[in-house]
């Protein structure tokens, strides 16, 4: 006997991607760390985001030691620490988003040990109360589903997984198992903002995860530019550019590393460019193409 | 507080982890996904490696004639007289080919590197003794070798960086976060993940993602295993007392594991109290921190209110880690092991009579252990036997310790 199927709660993000299908638009989610590089200027920057085109905010907790990120994440990182940033606050900057957004999902992306320490069964009750719509946790695999993604699906929470290059077909039914709102395709091995994707590559792994679930499938790390964000988006149902981003906040930085009249302009900027090149209508051609290749 | 967390005691101590790499309710796999395939196929590798007899004949062959085990088990007879109390003996791992207790490790992984067909060798260091060890090793059997270093341990231990690049090592300094060894060891798990394909990483303590405690712990108990039988030969009887530093807790477990259900034996880990547990600037994760998740482990860590990482502080660059083996954490919990701790100032004073009274030179990492046998012994009785982890020796030392101590060299 097979045990029920887990059916989640319907979520801004369901709603998200159901809205996008029918528009035949492509997810751009985008990420920033929160209280980069302090907290109001964070916050500017998010209510921002949907205008100039995201259509799901992903918002970095701010970790001392974020292992599977590249020098331009690491750096954004300490500097919102170096802000006073803490885990609360993030938490804080959402439900202050919400107050003026109700649609926008918001995914929190990080490390395990803040929320470890917050601690787990508090972290997600708060979470869903400031009105966070998923959870991307770095280093907390499948075989520990019971230490956060279970309590969080308990609060509503979308858990959702990373899949790999190195994720083979033995181990993707146990990675997709529990996942809710959509599959985070990390297009290289390796680590954030570094490698560029190969968009070939992408498309095997992406088609060959859609085979094994309905879920949405983004696609990040190494996304940098406009041109890289429609050839990627074309073989998938969205994508996730961060580390451009964050790079646009450092640029805009004073010689303090204080925020100035630049740093919001820069970033909404690159959203827009962005958000444009995944609405036109090339890449909509490229998908009619794929009716020519063989189906794995 | 991290005192109160004792827990039930097992039947038995040496059978952890679980098949999940729990020991107790510390270890497990906290790694991201792009490593998880490739940390499933290197338990895989080591369990069958472990059972083959050819694996365990060719490592054997190994420590003996290229490590130079068994070391000797060594009667300190001044300083037992000095102390008066406990007979006092040392495991001299110093004797070791490298100068300390890593190589034990590192011949083994080393093997398993080749068993698995990868082509690249990566690790992280802190006082340099790992990295010269994997140094050595990825010499001895070609391959190229790259190791991760903060740039302030860099600084602090340069005799170990030259020897690092004399044997062929590329030692690529870090400076992200503190720069310190919790920050090498992000660092080489970013090569890792960057490099899956074709890279063996060789982590130097009982700490990391399972099955690295297990491992590392296995290619180390046998420090313990030949103290069993020497001290059988010796004095015809196992030890008392056992004592070892503690940084990640490799020499440790390397010596407690064998004697784990011998409960009459009192064992002590020395943790680095830097300029003491109170001022804030130490390494004692035990003493000081509370459990967390960091580096693919559960395990009691340096940190802040909000899981900030804190960096610890010593002099011995080889004991600043911010966290510490699960398997200790585990065996603090359920009370088998008691953990103290040792400031710096303590550790140089022990440092300086080990080298007048048994004509050796410690390295500063078990000075710290010296230390505390130093307040330990004088409370034992004469026919209490005593065994201390003498796991490196000190050259690498000198001019810190000089620096420390107001001289010029």
């Amino acid at each position: 006997m097979s045990p029920p199927e887990r059916k989640p709660p319907r979520t801004r993000i369901d709603r998200c991607f159901e809205d996008l299908k029918k528009a035949k638009r492509k997810a751009l989610v985008t990420f920033i760390t929160a209280g980069d590089p302090d907290y109001h200027t964070s916050l500017s920057l998010i209510k921002r985001l949907p205008a100039a085109g995201a259509d799901i905010i992903e918002l970095g907790m701010p970790f001392s030691d974020p292992m599977a990120d590249g020098p331009v994440i690491q750096a954004s990182s300490q500097r919102a620490l170096k802000g006073g940033q803490t885990l609360r606050k993030t938490l804080d900057m959402v439900c202050a988003f919400r107050e003026e957004n109700f649609t926008t999902p918001i995914v929190l992306m990080g490390y395990y040990n803040p929320i470890y320490v917050y601690p787990v069964d508090n972290f997600v009750k708060d979470a869903a109360a400031a009105g966070v719509d998923g959870l991307i946790i770095v280093d907390v695999p499948p075989e520990a589903d019971d230490e956060l993604c279970l309590p969080a699906l308990e609060q509503g929470i979308s858990f959702i997984r990373l899949a790999t290059p190195t994720t083979n077909d033995r181990r993707l039914p146990a990675v997709l198992a529990n996942t809710s709102g959509f599959v985070y395709y990390v297009s290289i091995a390796g680590i954030t903002g570094t490698k560029a994707p190969d968009v070939e590559s992408v498309r095997s792994h992406v088609d060959r995860i859609k085979a094994k679930t309905s879920l949405p499938v983004a696609v990040g790390f190494g996304v940098k530019t406009p041109e890289q964000a429609r050839a990627i988006s074309a073989c998938a149902d969205g994508i996730v550019v961060g580390s451009a981003l964050v790079t646009r906040i450092a640029q805009s930085l004073d010689d303090q590393g204080k925020a100035t009249d630049q740093t919001l302009i820069n970033v909404t900027d690159l959203v827009k460019n962005l958000s444009e090149a995944l609405q036109d209508e090339e890449p909509q051609k490229k998908i009619e193409l794929k009716a020519d290749r063989p189906l794995l | 507080m991290s005192s109160d967390r004792v827990i039930g005691e097992p039947n038995s101590f040496r059978t952890g982890p679980d098949e999940r790499g729990h020991f107790g309710l510390y270890g497990g796999r906290f790694v991201a996904e792009t490593l998880m395939p490739l940390i499933l196929e290197l338990e895989q590798a080591y369990e069958a490696a472990k059972t083959d007899p050819r694996f365990q004949a060719e490592l054997y062959e190994l420590m003996i004639h290229y490590g130079g085990r068994p070391s000797p088990l060594y009667f300190a007879e001044r300083l037992t007289e000095h102390l008066g109390g406990a007979k006092i003996y040392f495991k001299r791992d110093e004797l070791n080919h490298t100068g300390s207790h890593k190589i034990n490790n590192c011949l083994g992984q080393i093997q398993l590197a080749m068993r698995m067909k990868r082509t690249r060798i990566i690790a992280e260091t802190g006082a340099g003794q790992h990295g010269v060890a994997v140094a050595t090793v990825a010499a001895r059997f070609g391959f190229p070798c790259v190791v991760y270093m903060g740039a302030t341990d860099i600084e602090r231990q340069k005799p170990n960086v030259f020897r690092m690049r004399l044997l062929g090592a590329e030692v690529r300094p870090v400076t992200s976060g503190t720069g310190t060894l919790k920050d090498a060891m992000n660092e080489a798990l970013r090569d890792w993940v960057s490099s899956v394909e074709s890279t063996f990483y060789i982590i130097g303590t009982v700490a990391g993602p399972h099955p690295y405690p297990t491992m590392v712990r296995d290619f180390q108990s046998v420090i313990g295993k030949e103290v069993r039988e020497q001290m059988q030969e010796r004095e015809g009887r196992l030890p008392d007392t056992l004592v070892a530093c503690i940084g990640g807790g490799s020499n440790a477990m390397g010596l407690f594991h064998s004697f784990l259900d011998d409960k009459e034996i009192k064992i002590y880990g020395v943790e680095a109290a830097g300029r003491g547990i109170d001022t804030g600037e130490h390494c004692a994760s035990l003493n000081g921190g509370k459990p967390g998740v960091l580096h693919g482990n559960r395990t009691y860590l340096l940190q802040d209110r909000d899981g900030q990482i804190l960096d610890g502080y010593s002099i011995s660059a080889g004991l600043d880690y911010p966290g510490i083996g699960p398997e200790h954490s585990w065996l603090k919990d359920t009370g088998r092991v008691t953990y103290v701790s040792v400031t710096d100032s303590e550790a140089l004073e022990a440092f300086q009579l080990c080298t007048r009274l048994e004509g050796i030179i410690p390295a500063l990492e078990p000075a710290h252990a010296l230390a505390h046998v130093t307040k330990l012994a004088p409370t034992l009785p004469e026919n209490n036997l005593l065994v201390m982890n003498l796991c490196g020796r000190g050259d690498k030392d000198v001019f810190s310790v000089a620096k420390h101590l107001g001289l010029e060299i």
